[in-house]
């Protein structure tokens, strides 16, 4: 690199960071017409720019940024004030700048780029713009004229090669650029590259660090051990200072949102109000690169989505100026980034037909799914909600390309809305990608390291609860945590490492979550939670999506990383439980005939067993008999911000039973359409699988038959029936409800 | 490869190859390897060599060659490729040989199969051959 190359880069970088704050202090001057701080900062910008460009001879990029230091000396002296027309013009010169200053970098020279129109505009602005004091146009929040000096001046532009004297004093202006003072002296511009090289060498003495704390381990007392708890702290130390230094304060992306938000709502004809908190948060760098975009899209999308059109707002009581906040804070190792706005909200009812409309999710499913589910549905590839295509967003794509981004860094996204009063976006991400904690579990002799991000909890079972723990639903494992049915996956058999599943006296379950779905997976042991060194594969191993990565561990030997959304999507958790279960509706049990079924065996009063199709079971579930209430002449529960209509069984079977006082009320509870209705069983027994035989004799209302299952005659209940003799007020309606 | 007039030579079967010393980075014993699970097969495992993580190709099972009887103890060339460092299981090392350009030969028509894709050629050495392998072809991903 030549000398020259060596000043233009330099000033490339600092014009670049110039810029960027150059945008945000036009924004922010349109809410503050008259603050002269602002001003001069903008002008310093434009002044510094021109001054070297016209010192290495970049003539375009000299007149486009002539004409605006004219223009902004002229508002800076308060001979004009500004307008909405103005700060486009100043902020589409920052544009045309920055165009200009890459093709410089790429090429070395300035692209043949025409300006002519935005130096015509600007001049025209510089000649005709409103003297201050007029009013202020729409769009720009509260005016405050500044001095009001009557009629322009000086007209006419002045011509962009013979202006002598502003060369002249261009060529010294790099040198009052940089912020004076004693910032300068305590900071010292690094290159990224060596920042990363020294991450990296980090991450190896991390390793030897592991290494050397699994040798002492062995041998506690020797005289090694005090040396070792030295590196281990000074490693520990080490490592987090230098995490430090590839941190950056989230309000480096934040910065060019107002920007964003300020031309998308004048494209839209709204007035939106961004609110920032929390700018200071630090997160990696490589890290603020990836959260970008997804970042950008969703504050896109809560302008044009979010908030509502100025008259629509009107009618619903709220302020013409829309709110959208960005909050950004640390809490438990991650970064908390969260976008909400006071728009409408998220329609429930118009996610579910879209979701059903567009093939996303059954109708049966939909129906079935909790609030925060369906709202989560809006990230489902395929999914959106926008009725009209604008040039902005709703074209379905996105919402999923933003979830996908996110996990990819390992993170998470979630939305809550109130229908009404605003929307929540939720990120989650990680601090750092280098070095993360991971939880370190065995399958057939192997180690594999499950990154914490994921985990959920682990749950242990232990003699006939782990060789009864794990139930089968439609030939899919599961596992009933807390009433609840948790898909199982069992990894040796994803790994291919093992075949069929053994029963075992110990059963590990890690439960984890991966795309919005939780599952648990079966794994050999448990070993202990360790900072893993995050190291790529090679490229023998792109094609093993269920691996994410492999680290070192303390003995020196390799241990792959899991992508647990990729063991999710081998072990079908993810895409395809939606596709089962919406299946299971498309052929509709008619439990008769001799088909082979799931089926769910219940105790009914005190000796009589029952049967019930499974895939009219939507979960299982477990009440305190004070949850019981009283609606009408019906027992209800409340149930997930809902009221739950309980049916007992055995009344409607007519089987006796004495008021037995049991512990927990087990409700099987069942949905058909928006309706859910929970059945009272006094015992959940089973899930088999099992050619059914039906012996009519037995038929009454409500049974479909009897069978003889596990050796015992079981009734098979016939749950439509059931619940459309029982004599149930309507359905009630969740918004009603809640 | 065929340029190379130094090789580093090694055992596979019966066989006797050779890569370029240029491109080799060391040679070492068999190092613990991690398998990896729903892998190519011509993927063995990973090593860690001095902190860096190497994919092993199993060079038989790329040439098509028998499996390596039980308890064999493999040997490892590290290669530098394209791809960044591999490690290459071979079954004995040998000396490193200067040749004569004048005893090349280019591969015969006749060979079939991955031979024909991944042999460049042979040095007619006295009483054997010694098969020259075109290093960049043998470690691309078989798909």
């Amino acid at each position: 690199m030549s000398e020259l190359d060596e000043v233009v880069g330099e000033f490339l970088v600092e014009s670049y960071e110039n810029l960027d704050r150059y945008d945000e202090e036009l924004i922010a001057l349109e809410r503050v017409p008259g603050d002269l701080e602002i001003l001069d900062s903008i002008f310093r910008t434009i002044h510094t720019i021109k001054g070297t460009c016209g010192f290495f001879g970049f003539s375009t990029l000299e007149s486009v940024t002539h004409v605006a230091e004219t223009l902004l000396d002229r508002l800076r002296t308060g001979e004009l004030a500004v307008t909405e027309e103005i700060a486009s013009a100043l902020l589409t010169t920052g544009d045309t700048v920055r165009r200009l200053l890459e093709a410089i970098e790429a090429t070395g020279e300035e692209s043949d780029d025409d300006c002519a129109a935005l130096v015509a505009e600007l001049e025209r602005l510089d000649t005709t713009g409103e003297p201050a004091g007029a009013p202020s146009a729409a769009g720009v929040s509260g005016g405050d004229p500044g001095e009001a000096t009557a009629a322009p001046a000086q007209a006419g532009a002045p011509s962009d090669t013979s202006d002598s004297e502003d060369a002249a004093s261009g060529a010294d202006a790099p040198a009052g650029a940089p912020s004076p003072g004693g910032l300068a002296e305590t900071t010292v511009r690094v290159d990224v590259g060596l920042l990363d090289d020294l991450m990296n060498l980090v991450g190896e003495l991390v390793l030897a660090r592991n290494q050397i704390v699994q040798l002492v381990a062995e041998d506690p007392d020797g005289e090694f051990a005090g040396a070792s708890q030295r590196l281990n702290l000074i490693t520990t130390e080490l490592q987090e200072g230098v995490m430090k230094t590839r941190m950056q304060p989230i309000g480096h992306v934040w910065n060019k949102l107002p920007r964003v938000v300020r031309d998308l709502a004048v494209t839209c004809d709204k007035q939106v109000d961004l609110a920032m908190e929390g700018r200071d948060t630090e997160l990696d760098k490589s890290l603020i690169e990836a959260i970008k975009d997804p970042l950008t899209h969703l504050v896109r999308n809560a302008v044009d989505h979010g908030i509502e059109p100025r008259a629509e707002r009107r009618a619903a009581g709220k302020p013409d100026v829309g709110r959208l906040t960005l909050r950004a804070f640390h809490e438990g190792g991650q970064v908390n980034i969260e976008i909400s706005d006071d728009g409408g909200g998220i329609d429930l009812s118009t996610i579910r037909e879209k979701a059903v409309a567009k093939g996303i999710a059954g109708a049966d499913e939909v129906a079935r799914m909790g609030e925060r589910e369906v709202a989560n549905l809006v990230f489902a590839p395929g999914f959106s909600t926008a009725s009209q295509v604008t040039n902005v967003s709703g074209r379905g794509v996105g919402m999923d390309v933003v979830r996908t981004n996110i996990e990819r860094i390992g993170g998470t996204v979630d939305v809550s809305s109130e229908l009404g009063a605003g929307t929540t976006f939720k990120i989650k991400i990680p601090l750092t990608l280098a070095i993360v904690p991971a939880l370190v579990v065995g399958v057939d002799a192997e180690r594999y390291a499950i990154p914490q991000l994921s985990l959920v909890e682990l749950v242990r079972l232990e003699g006939d609860a782990a060789r009864e723990g794990i139930e089968l639903v439609h030939g899919a494992p599961v596992h009933r945590l807390r009433g609840q049915l948790l898909p199982i996956v069992h990894l040796g058999r994803e790994l291919g490492r093992v075949e069929g599943v053994c029963e075992r006296d110990v059963l590990n379950i890690v439960v984890l979550h991966a795309d919005g779905e939780r599952f648990g997976l079966v794994v050999d042991e448990i070993h202990d939670t360790q900072e893993i060194v995050v190291k790529p594969l090679g490229s023998h191993l792109r094609e093993a999506t269920l691996f994410a990565g492999a680290t070192i561990m303390g003995d020196g030997r390799v241990a792959l990383i899991l992508d647990v959304l990729g063991v999710a999507e081998r072990a079908q958790v993810v895409s395809e439980s939606r596709e089962r279960s919406a299946r299971s509706h498309d052929d509709e049990p008619s439990v008769g005939g001799d088909a082979r079924r799931s089926l769910l065996l219940v105790a009914v009063g005190e000796d009589r067993r029952a049967a019930v199709a499974l895939s009219e079971v939507a979960r299982l579930e477990e009440f305190e008999p004070s949850a019981i209430e009283w609606a009408g002449s019906h027992e209800v529960v409340q149930y997930r911000g809902d009221i739950l209509p309980l049916v007992r069984l055995s009344e409607a079977l007519g089987v006796a039973t004495t008021s037995t006082a049991n512990d927990t009320v087990e409700v099987v509870v069942h949905r058909h359409g928006d309706r859910q209705v929970g059945l009272v069983v006094s015992e959940i027994l089973d899930v088999v699988d099992d050619h059914l035989s039906l012996d009519g004799t037995a038929c009454r209302p409500g049974l479909l038959g009897s069978a003889v299952i596990d050796g015992h005659v079981t009734d098979v209940v016939d749950v439509d029936t059931v619940v459309a003799t029982a004599g149930l007020p309507p359905p009630s309606h969740p918004e009603v409800a809640a | 490869m065929s340029t190379a007039t130094q090789f580093c030579t090694f055992r596979l079967d019966h066989l006797t190859f050779g890569v370029g010393v240029d491109e080799v980075q060391e040679v070492i014993r068999a190092q613990q390897m991690t398998p990896v699970p729903r892998a190519p097969g011509v993927v063995e495992g990973l090593i860690n060599l001095r902190g860096q993580i190497v994919t092993a190709l199993d060079l038989r099972r790329r040439l098509e060659l028998d499996p390596r009887p039980d308890g064999a103890e493999p040997m490892m060339v590290i290669v530098r490729a394209a791809q960044g460092e591999l490690s290459l299981l071979v079954d004995e090392i040998g000396d490193v040989v200067e040749v004569d350009e004048e005893a090349f030969e280019r591969a015969p028509q006749t060979l079939e199969g991955v031979g024909r894709e991944l042999i460049v050629g042979a040095y007619k050495l006295e009483g054997r051959l010694l098969l020259v392998l075109d290093t960049a072809r043998t470690v691309e991903l078989v798909t």
